[in-house]
């Protein structure tokens, strides 16, 4: 017999991931704009950001709903409020998502700066990093999310690595100012997306094990 | 007082009635000055380990125990254990209020009575303090000669209560406390507990998983007369060790 409880602990889970879903797609079309020049993509992104907004506030309901109602303990506590973490750590990604395009749209008003080589890899990076915190959430993975903590040192040093080559363009030619600042402010938007990631992974970690390893919590405990 | 030994120590403790085991190698140390709660379905033996206690088991037919329960450093199974004491040190709430059918007065006296305790002025001073401390003072002091059996169901177990505060105990047991009691009564008696920690060990046997984990510090959950799991409520309601643990407290038992 299922429990209607179970029911729509599930129905919460169904959303989230829904929810995810869209913030990849929106994450996916940022980039695909500034990459491969698919302006047309920001209305996309524009209507996904609406829905996402929608979810979110809907996702608060519904865990607000059965922590009230059903006072929830253990296993299924540690999954309402993971759940309600990640929905804001989602939200936020979308966020960043917009203001990818945003920085994008503006840099096609204009020819390239350059060939754009690490801003690739970098946005694949964090695009499996967001894909991979997922499916840690939905299949309760904990060594999958780990994997994507464990990925977060290389976003970083792409950003500053990209930081350092813009630095060199905008002290050559004054005129390369905006372009590169916009293209800093991508990889800044992009290295913020992975920390979300990297969030909802930390918390898909307490969410199964009920381990807390934020801020290395667990080499200080004990 | 809270010494740092425990105040109620089981070792290896297996309860038998008759060829029923309905304790096993349970293994517990209650700590003072803290409210531990029993819980665990019907028939897991929580309420017969509450027993154990203060050896009301002994009125069973049929009752035989192996290994250790420890009253502080009395052995409570040991044949020099005084039962009056033990019983006077270890008092026992039960689930329906059970008030004498005297006055509220004769209620809260009849321990001391019984005991030789105290007369006269000094009972009158002990009847009013007990009557204080379950927070009954005010509400009863000029009803001290009606009837007991008048009182509503949560002033008669607040009464039960103060019966026992007035001999002065150690360590109070309730066994299912709440269970008659509607949500604000039910309130008022958790206050109470909270409140009645500061001086006493109370130790809680409740099928309210909610109540084990608004007013306990420290909580045990048995399964088939085991002792499962046993730890800070706390952790308990967050990140229970044991999968039964989790089943029973998420509803997914059975």
């Amino acid at each position: 017999m299922t429990r209607h409880f179970e029911e729509e602990l599930n129905e919460l889970k169904e959303r989230l991931l829904y929810m995810g879903s869209l913030v990849e797609a929106m994450i996916q079309y940022s980039i695909k704009i500034l990459v491969e020049r698919k302006e047309e993509l920001a209305k996309d992104i524009k209507k996904h950001e609406e829905d996402v907004n929608h979810i979110q506030v809907e996702i608060d309901e519904i865990c607000l709903k059965l922590l009230a109602l059903y006072q929830p303990t253990a296993g299924d506590l540690r999954f309402i409020t993971s759940a309600m973490k990640i929905n804001s750590d989602l939200e936020r990604m979308g966020d960043q998502a917009v203001n990818i395009a945003e920085n994008s749209l503006d840099l096609l008003k204009e020819p390239p700066l350059k060939p754009l080589i690490d801003l690739p890899k970098m946005a694949d990076i964090v695009k499996n990093m967001v894909k991979d915190c997922l499916d840690a959430f939905v299949s309760k993975d904990p060594e999958l999310a780990g994997k994507v903590l464990q990925t977060d040192d290389q976003v970083d040093k792409f950003k500053d690595d990209i930081f350092k080559e813009l630095l060199v363009y905008m002290s050559q030619d004054s005129n390369n100012i905006s372009r590169a600042m916009d293209l800093i402010l991508v990889s800044r938007n992009l290295e913020r997306v992975g920390d979300h990631a990297t969030n909802i992974a930390e918390d898909v970690i307490f969410m199964v094990s009920g381990k807390d390893i934020r801020h290395h919590l667990l080499e200080t405990k004990e | 007082m809270n010494t740092g030994i425990p105040v109620i120590k089981t070792v290896d403790l297996n309860l038998f009635y008759g060829d029923f085991h309905a304790l096993k190698d349970v293994n517990i140390e209650v700590t003072g000055n803290r409210i531990t709660s029993i819980i665990g379905p019907s028939g897991c033996g929580k309420s017969t380990l509450l027993r154990v206690f203060n050896r009301i088991n002994d009125t069973i037919e049929g009752v035989s125990v192996k290994g250790k329960a420890y009253f502080e450093k009395t052995d409570i199974y040991h044949h020099s254990c005084d039962i009056d004491l033990l019983r006077r040190k270890v008092g026992m709430v039960f689930q329906r209020p059970n008030p004498f059918p005297l006055s509220v007065y004769e209620n809260v006296a009849f321990g001391l009575r019984v005991h030789n305790q105290a007369g006269g002025a000094e009972l009158d001073g002990i009847v009013e303090e007990s009557l204080r401390s379950v927070l009954l003072w005010n509400e009863l002091k000029d009803r001290l000669d009606d009837s007991a059996l008048d009182l509503s169901l949560e002033q008669k177990q607040r009464l039960c209560v103060a019966r026992l505060v007035a001999v002065k105990p150690d360590v109070i047991l309730l066994d299912e406390p709440c269970s008659t009691l509607d949500p604000m009564a039910t309130m008022k008696i958790e206050e109470l507990m909270v409140e009645l920690k500061k001086k006493y060990t109370i130790i809680i046997v409740t099928h309210n998983m909610q109540q084990a984990a608004r007013v306990s510090d420290d909580t045990g959950f048995m399964l088939l007369g085991e002792l499962i799991e046993f730890g800070k409520t706390s952790a308990i309601f967050t990140s229970p060790e044991k999968k039964e643990t989790e089943d029973y407290i998420t509803g997914r038992f059975g």
